[in-house]
């Protein structure tokens, strides 16, 4: 029964016959939803004396809090690295996408690329006359960083955390997939030079560069003092560099063990920091692992996972061919190749057999979390947090996001948390899985988004 | 009184609950007319609740037309606390059946005034039309809630300072740390519950053994608060063997050479179901 006050309350959802993850654990747990907020149930009975509106039999599945990818360069024929007219509606139709695959917030990621591509110059009459010079590209400019504001998802899609720029501050020898002709260093005035680069940073989240460059040092506390997550990637640092680096403000290493130097007994690079003492106290360094089987050896995952689980973060690294079968198409400036699996560099026309360089994942991110788990024989809340927890902790968000807790001041009232002195609760953004963490659905702010296509429950 | 004794403390809980199920179907609840249940907490019941949940799971039983008062709570312990007894009904009853959040009445230790809070207490009782059914347990020292022994037999709802036995033994629900265990509570007194048509009262354990034999076996001594309800006409002990190992021989056989008629009361089990 309801007491009078008001049939404008939002309804109390009780999601019920079903595992949450929930302070490390899963438990056997109603997950209790109003108004895109996550509820203390035993609060909501004993001081607003209200019942559950409505009650969802979830099978006895897990509800765990939605997946968070911070690499993803495209997918479904976007690449959100190739200036167009509209990358909004390309990153839309990722988002959307992707719902499928548990994902319910995620970093769109551009790689090295001309500088157009992330930013509007500012345009003189002049400069539309003359051209640009630094491009050399025609008077028509595009750019794609400002297309890309943060926004909450929904039924339209997962939601954008900020973008991820990958690049073009980073190791010649370690580029990869990356054009040459698009790097970049910061030695000549180093955060000048990033500002120049990218331009406004608003919609950025996260910056991989390599620290052995230049001037590093001062960009990666100018970055960091601006709250971007800096992390260290396609570079030939060694540990001490890496070092370095994290003491400066870096959180994060992309990819690890991918456009690194190897772990060497000597000198372990940058795969060193899992187990470095030389981090400043109370932190520790999170990692992007790609767990689509390819990118690296179960025996790799398993050294990383067991040296330093807590900063295991899964990534997909997915690129525009994801969820599209094989074949040839683009990423960043370059060409690749698609088979099964695996995305290759794929060579100039004039030659006819592809390279070996890896060029990104097409594995979606139920996969990944599938793979990791039977890869590291780790437990199921482990493989989840790290496609959850852990990125929402990378990025500072794990009070709304990467967990499904409520705050002790859950809303009353169906209303917003009084803005003071109120503690913070979780997004209720989760997605269903089956017991081999299969995605059944997924829900953001409470409201289905996406179900898996048969008979209803 | 009736003293039902079970083979072991799951036999217990299941006659207990049954009962309770019973008293309630039979009872017709409906619109304008509650069942009133008086309910106790600790692990003593844990059994009987667990039943009783799987009844309503299985939709044998509702709640939507019972009204519960709770014996007791502690004073100064915020109501989320784990070991508050809100924490406990809700966890283990309140949030597995149906009951009306405005229905389940739990005393509040952090009231303002708690004079005032017990006074209410005992004032919604009253309108509810006073308990149909009080399940209870009793302390190793013999109390009925927390009525700890000096408690006068005509209390009522009041705040009382607990005894170094319970403190005792509630310790190992705060990490055996006696420092962390409350030392007030707001209590139903001795009278509040005898007030009730009928009492049914949970022992098990060979640690209340020697309680229940100073209860049911000598007389009515306000420092054995529960052997008050020798003197209430509707009174239903329920334990199991071990409960019993402080009773003479003659009590249990006498007690036990009852079982077929106490069995009566739980057998036929009713339910809501239709047809049943």
């Amino acid at each position: 029964m309801r007491n009078g006050q008001g049939a404008a309350r939002a309804p109390v959802l009780q999601f019920t016959n079903c595992r949450i993850l929930r302070g490390r654990r899963l438990l056997r747990e109603d997950l209790w939803v109003r108004g895109g907020r996550i509820l203390d149930p035993e609060r909501l009975f004993f001081e607003e004396r209200l019942v559950a509106d409505e009650q969802r039999d979830c099978g006895g599945c897990i509800l765990a809090p939605g997946f968070i990818d911070v690499q993803m360069n495209g997918g479904f024929g976007v690449d959100f690295s190739q200036a167009t007219e509209d990358v909004g509606s390309g990153v839309a139709l990722v988002a959307r996408k992707i719902l499928s695959h548990g994902v319910t917030s995620f970093c769109p990621t551009l790689v090295t690329s001309p500088p157009e591509v992330y930013h509007k110059f500012p345009q003189t009459s002049s400069e539309r006359h003359h051209g640009m010079h630094l491009s050399g590209s025609l008077n028509v400019l595009h750019w794609v960083l400002p297309q890309i504001p943060v926004k909450s998802g929904g039924p339209h899609g997962a939601g954008v955390l900020g973008v991820h720029l990958e690049g073009p501050f980073i190791s010649r020898e370690k580029r990869g997939a990356h054009p040459e002709a698009h790097l970049r260093t910061f030695e000549a005035n180093a955060f000048h030079d990033v500002l120049a680069t990218y331009g406004p940073l608003d919609n950025v989240r996260i910056v991989t560069l390599a620290p052995e460059l230049d001037r590093s040092h001062e960009v990666i506390q100018a970055l960091t003092a601006r709250g971007i997550c800096v992390s260290l990637g396609h570079s030939v640092a060694d540990l001490r560099v890496a070092e370095e680096a994290v003491q400066s403000g870096a959180t994060f290493i992309t990819h690890l063990f991918n456009a690194m130097l190897p772990f060497h007994h000597r000198d372990p690079g940058i795969v060193g920091l899992l187990t470095s003492d030389q981090l400043p106290p109370g932190r520790h360094i999170f990692y992007g692992m790609i767990s689509d089987g390819t990118h690296t050896n179960p025996a790799a995952l398993r050294i990383a996972h067991r040296a330093h689980p807590q900063g295991l973060v899964l990534v997909t690294d997915a690129v525009p061919a994801l969820g599209l079968g094989n074949g040839r198409h683009t990423l960043g400036q370059q060409e690749v190749e698609v088979n099964g699996l695996t995305a290759y560099v794929a060579e100039s026309a004039l030659c006819s057999q592809g390279t070996k360089t890896l060029s990104g994942s097409i594995a979606p991110m139920d996969v990944c979390v599938r793979h990791f788990l039977q890869a590291t024989g780790c437990s199921v809340e482990s493989a989840l947090e790290a496609a959850s927890l852990h990125p929402a902790q990378l990025l500072g968000l794990e009070k709304h996001k990467g967990t499904l807790d409520f705050g002790a001041d859950a809303a009353l009232g169906g209303s917003p948390a009084p803005a003071s002195g109120s503690q913070p609760t979780s997004d209720p953004d989760f997605v269903v899985l089956d017991d081999s963490l299969h995605v059944r659905a997924t829900y953001i702010s409470g409201e289905l988004v996406w179900q898996v296509e048969e008979a209803k429950q | 009184m009736r003293l039902v004794i079970l083979d072991n403390y799951d036999l217990a809980s299941e006659w207990a609950a049954k009962y309770i199920c019973n008293r309630i179907i039979q009872f017709k609840p409906g619109q304008d007319r509650y069942f009133t249940l008086g309910l106790p907490t600790g692990s003593t019941p844990l059994g009987c609740y667990k039943k009783l949940i799987e009844y309503h799971k299985n939709g044998d039983i509702s709640f939507k037309y019972v009204k519960t008062f709770n014996m007791d709570e502690y004073v100064g312990l915020p109501r989320n606390h784990p070991e508050s007894y809100h924490s406990y009904m809700w966890n283990n009853f309140f949030k597995h059946i149906d009951i009306d959040p405005n229905n389940a009445h739990i005393l509040d230790g952090n009231a303002a005034d708690l004079q005032a809070e017990c006074d209410a207490f005992e004032k919604k009782i009253k309108e509810a039309g006073g308990i149909d059914l009080f399940v209870g347990g009793i302390g190793p020292d013999g109390h009925i809630a927390f009525n700890e022994p000096g408690s006068s037999l005509v209390s009522r709802t009041r705040l009382k300072t607990l005894a170094m036995d319970t403190i005792l033994a509630n310790a190992k629900y705060f990490d055996g740390d006696l420092s962390k265990v409350p030392t007030m509570a707001l209590t139903v007194g001795v009278g509040t519950v005898m007030d009730a048509r009928e009492v049914m009262i949970l022992i098990t354990g060979a640690h209340k053994a020697f309680a229940l034999y100073k209860a049911i076996e000598e007389g009515v001594n306000h420092m054995w608060t529960v052997s008050a309800f020798q003197q209430h006409p509707r009174t239903i002990f329920v334990c199991d063997e071990d409960a019993t190992l402080e009773l003479r021989v003659k009590t249990v056989k006498y007690f036990k050479g009852l079982m077929h008629v106490h069995n009566k009361l739980v057998d036929p089990l009713y339910s809501m179901k239709e047809g049943k």
